[in-house]
């Protein structure tokens, strides 16, 4: 197996630096915004998204939630997956602008799940996508907003996102 | 996990998973939407051989918030009257298309023998057979007592300490709550008059002079159990008077009680017999958060049984 670092850690760092600079001059204002990422490191992703924004913007009032897909799969695996937690601060997402965060973007399938899940909280008066890597091969129509890197890859390579909250550090692989 | 027919087929992960599980599945009983697509096209059936009000409707409930099909099949109302026997029916609603069937029945062991027999293919969840199991019941007194205690993701329930009291010898919640909490590192005590003990016991402690020599110990739960007069040989031994005076959670007894001590009863209740209005209704009683508890529980054992493999 052939493994090549394609982002390393200070180019995740500028690529969740330019998608906060992004989100903000995307939106008017910030107290209709909530990021929710989705488990396991696109949660990990929206903190630092979070971190940012408060960094850029003294006054940024957006919020910050977790949604787990688990349980709005279309795939029925040969294996049982427990879903992990979800964590929406508001009791109603009516209004506002949702902005999903995942670390890959592929088949598209998960942010499908994502947007139903979405749904059973109330309606959004938007919903955007923000993900570190766009791998291609979507199976969906589903577009990402917000973009680390684009990364052209075949079907069969692996691409491994590796943050230092969950991994012990920061880069993302190709496998091959 | 195909079945779930005894607390034997867990282990602590297993267990832990599942309660976990039921934590996520709270969360969403509390939405506006209480609604997940996760069991889209599976067809569930509750086959219930005895009464049920709790168990039947949050076996239902939980079945239709994951989006299954729910069939109720009220035995006595089907062909069983007509002297259908267990396998027959089975068959049949394998023939109509089932993929889960939650069985409730008077003879201990029916719902592994459906589960074991190779008469049927779906998966088998045990609501209760005889004095055998109930090992749902077991599982969402476990959650409670982790909500309670503001136990989060992960936590097992070690030290904490139960006492069970009332007719351990036919109650099938004694038996999966003394697996269940045991499993899951607690300390059980049990208590209630010698004609109510099992006649082999397995090491558990266990206390038959009275409710006060038992309370004498502090617990952090205290779970009452109802007088199963439907499942003894001679119910006309049994004194009521007598367990009142010695048994009953009365209001007296109940002020007796640590501060933080909980009250918890699967239900129904007898009111006046096994346990008083103020214990049941008091602020702390559990026994409603149970109840709740119960449609989140199952909600997480149908995903663990139906979700997953094709």
């Amino acid at each position: 197996m052939i493994s090549n670092v394609v982002l390393n850690v200070d180019e995740i760092g500028r690529s969740i630096r330019r998608i906060a600079h992004e989100i903000l001059e995307s939106n008017h204002g910030s107290e209709n915004l909530i990021l929710i990422g989705i488990p396991t490191r696109g949660v990990t992703l929206a903190e630092r998204l979070n971190a940012e924004l408060l960094a850029i913007d003294s006054d940024y009032r957006g919020q910050i939630g977790q949604l787990d897909i688990t349980m709005y799969r279309d795939d029925h695996s040969e294996h049982y997956r427990a879903p992990k937690e979800s964590r929406i601060p508001v009791s109603s997402l009516d209004g506002l602008v949702v902005v999903l965060v995942d670390d890959v973007l592929f088949s598209g399938r998960t942010i499908r799940a994502a947007m139903d899940a979405v749904n059973d909280f109330g309606r959004p008066s938007a919903i955007k996508l923000a993900v570190l890597i766009d791998r291609g091969h979507r199976e969906l129509p589903i577009r990402p907003d917000f973009v680390g890197k684009n990364l052209p890859t075949s079907k069969l390579e692996r691409v491994n996102v590796q943050l230092l909250e969950v991994d012990g550090q920061d880069q993302v692989v190709i496998q091959s | 996990m195909k079945h779930l027919t005894s607390i034997a087929d867990l282990d602590y992960n297993s267990a832990l998973s599942i309660l976990d599980v039921s934590d996520e599945m709270a969360l969403v009983n509390e939405r506006d939407i209480k609604k997940l697509p996760t069991l889209r096209g599976k067809t569930v059936v509750n086959l219930f051989y005895e009464n049920s009000t709790r168990t039947k409707i949050s076996f239902e409930l939980a079945a239709k918030r994951l989006s299954a099909e729910v069939i109720d099949f009220t035995v006595s109302e089907s062909s069983v009257a007509k002297g259908e026997s267990l396998k027959d029916t089975a068959q049949t609603l394998q023939a109509l298309g089932v993929d889960a069937a939650i069985v409730r029945h008077p003879l201990a062991g029916a719902p592994t023998n459906l589960a074991k027999a190779g008469w049927v293919d779906f998966s088998i969840i045990n609501a209760g057979d005889g004095r055998h199991e109930h090992p749902t019941q077991a599982l969402l007194d476990a959650m409670t007592i982790r909500e309670s205690l503001g136990l989060g993701r992960g936590a097992d329930l070690l030290g904490v300490s139960v006492l069970i009291v009332g007719d351990i010898a036919n109650s099938r919640v004694a038996r999966s709550n003394r697996l269940l909490l045991q499993m899951l590192g607690a300390k059980v005590t049990l208590a209630g008059p010698e004609s109510l003990m099992p006649r082999v016991s397995d090491g558990t402690p266990t206390i038959t002079s009275n409710l006060d020599d038992a309370l004498l110990e502090p617990f952090d739960f205290v779970m009452m159990l109802r007088v199963q007069l439907e499942r003894m040989a001679r119910p006309a031994d049994f004194s009521r008077v007598d367990y009142i005076a010695n048994w009953q959670l009365t209001r007296e007894r109940l002020a007796r009680l640590r501060e933080n001590t909980r009250i918890m009863h699967p239900g129904p209740i007898n009111r006046g017999i096994e346990i008083s209005n103020q214990a049941a209704d008091g602020d702390r009683s559990l026994i409603l958060r149970q109840v709740s508890n119960g449609v989140s529980v199952r909600m997480a054992v149908l995903y663990q049984v139906l979700g997953g493999a094709k």
